[in-house]
């Protein structure tokens, strides 16, 4: 159940019907470490993530973090989103627009901490993501590379069991991606949690994946390293 | 030119806006963030001031808030004085027709926010309360404060409803709809004008700030 030490692994089994048109079927485990959900646009891959967060209730299925049950249809188990402790990287980024940086990544802090180790604890991570000098900037304000790094430390802020990041590179350009993606393989090795994440660039899943999982048309269709990315659809 | 109708007016607007904010944008948060059975009549219900005829709805505030109405002996009872012919009455007359701008407006606001802001707070470990307080209602402030603005400007010029809780009584429910009506009436076009242009100014004055505060909005300022 637990194959890195103590911590535990993700377990997914869920059907989501998103629509008349697509029903989402999965099963896989991601244990501690980068796990590459990679497939075509369409493929459901960020309704799998949302599924794993509790935005979106699959029909049926179970979700658990080692044996923590964050959604079970049979046992009527269905933990909200914002009790289960998982970071969102969302696509869009989705930085809150009327917020600083600082103020970014401070949200997700947790406040039982005193103001004095919250502000330390923000400083730190816009520090260590690279952005200490943009903590009064807004969103609007940010480049492309800029807001990631925000987006990544306001993510890394809350302490997460599980991070999940839906293709977070996508809007960037080429070189920056490369770059990007190194800093992230980093950052993401060091939590020691669960980290799914969701890219249809073969070339992004070889940069920060270790484990593989390709989906096509709602299904899983091949689970391995991400050394057969290029055998994928 | 008498200012005692316009003063009236100005401090029943205030107050009725006050009380179709509470009201309004209460209904909006609701009507923009919970499925409930009944959701849809809630929200025609909400909005039908906005097409009913004036004087259907002062019909009905008056048989629901009259002397004889329970709602209406209950107030009389805790307050000392009655809500029909009193200056209370010209307040709640302003707010029913004010109410749907703002219920509407407001719920446009609260739902024109991105659904994944609102999303990624929950995500970061905030519960429903703390991500509407924190991000769904500020980025939606404009939109509210706009709507307010109009529901304020829609208060002001109320006629019909006011007319039929309130009556039109010189000194204590004479607003300035009323006294312009009456000075026509009576035959002294320049005080009729003179209310008409101060009523237009005002109403000017107010379209302009909420088209202001709307398109920064629309800019993301």
């Amino acid at each position: 159940m637990a194959p890195d030490g103590d911590r535990p692994s993700l377990h997914v089994r869920a059907r989501v019907v998103a629509s008349h048109a697509f029903a989402l079927d999965v099963a896989f485990d991601a244990p501690p470490g980068v796990t590459v959900l990679f497939g075509p646009s369409g493929s459901g891959k960020s309704t799998t993530l949302a599924a794993i967060a509790g935005l979106t209730r699959p029909a049926a299925g179970r979700i658990a973090l080692g044996d923590e049950a964050w959604f079970d249809a049979d046992a009527r188990i269905d933990v909200a989103v914002h009790r289960r402790g998982v970071a969102y990287v969302f696509q869009s980024l989705a930085l809150f627009p009327h917020m600083t940086a600082a103020e970014n990544v401070a949200y997700g802090v947790s406040r039982a901490l005193t103001p004095e180790a919250r502000g330390e604890r923000v400083r730190a991570l816009l520090g260590r993501l690279r952005v200490a000098h943009l903590s009064t900037r807004r969103p609007a304000t940010l480049s492309g590379g800029e807001a990631q790094r925000v987006a990544l430390a306001r993510a890394l802020a809350t302490e997460p069991r599980v991070v999940l990041l839906d293709e977070p590179l996508n809007a960037l350009d080429r070189s920056l991606r490369r770059e990007l993606a190194g800093e992230l393989r980093e950052a993401l090795g060091q939590l020691g949690v669960p980290v799914v994440f969701v890219t249809h660039q073969s070339e992004e899943a070889r940069a920060l994946g270790e484990r593989l999982v390709v989906l096509e048309a709602g299904r899983v269709t091949h689970v391995g390293t991400v050394r057969d990315v290029d055998d994928a659809p | 030119m008498d200012l005692a109708p316009l003063a009236l007016s100005l401090q029943v607007a205030v107050l009725a806006t006050l009380v179709a904010a509470i009201a309004g944008v209460g209904l909006a948060t609701l009507l923009a963030t919970a499925r409930f059975p009944g959701r849809d009549l809630v929200d025609v219900l909400a909005t039908a001031p906005m097409v009913l005829p004036p004087t259907v709805l002062g019909y009905y505030l008056l048989v629901a808030l009259g002397r004889h109405a329970a709602l209406g002996r209950a107030f009389e009872a805790v307050f000392g004085t009655p809500i029909v012919f009193t200056r209370v009455g010209a307040v709640v007359a302003a707010s029913v027709g004010a109410l749907p701008l703002v219920v509407k407006s407001s719920r446009a606001a609260l739902e024109g926010v991105d659904a994944t802001l609102v999303q990624a707070a929950r995500t970061l470990g905030a519960a429903p309360a703390r991500a509407f307080v924190t991000v769904q209602l500020p980025l939606a402030a404009r939109g509210i404060v706009a709507s307010l603005m109009l529901a304020f400007a829609r208060s002001l010029g109320d006629f019909g409803i006011t007319l039929m809780v309130a009556g039109d009584i010189p000194g204590e429910t004479q607003t300035a709809s009323l006294a312009l009506y009456d000075a026509i009436q009576e035959h002294r076009e320049a005080a009729a004008l003179e209310m008409a242009l101060t009523l237009t100014a005002v109403a000017i004055a107010i379209l302009y700030g909420v088209g202001k505060l709307t398109a920064r909005s629309a800019r993301g300022a």
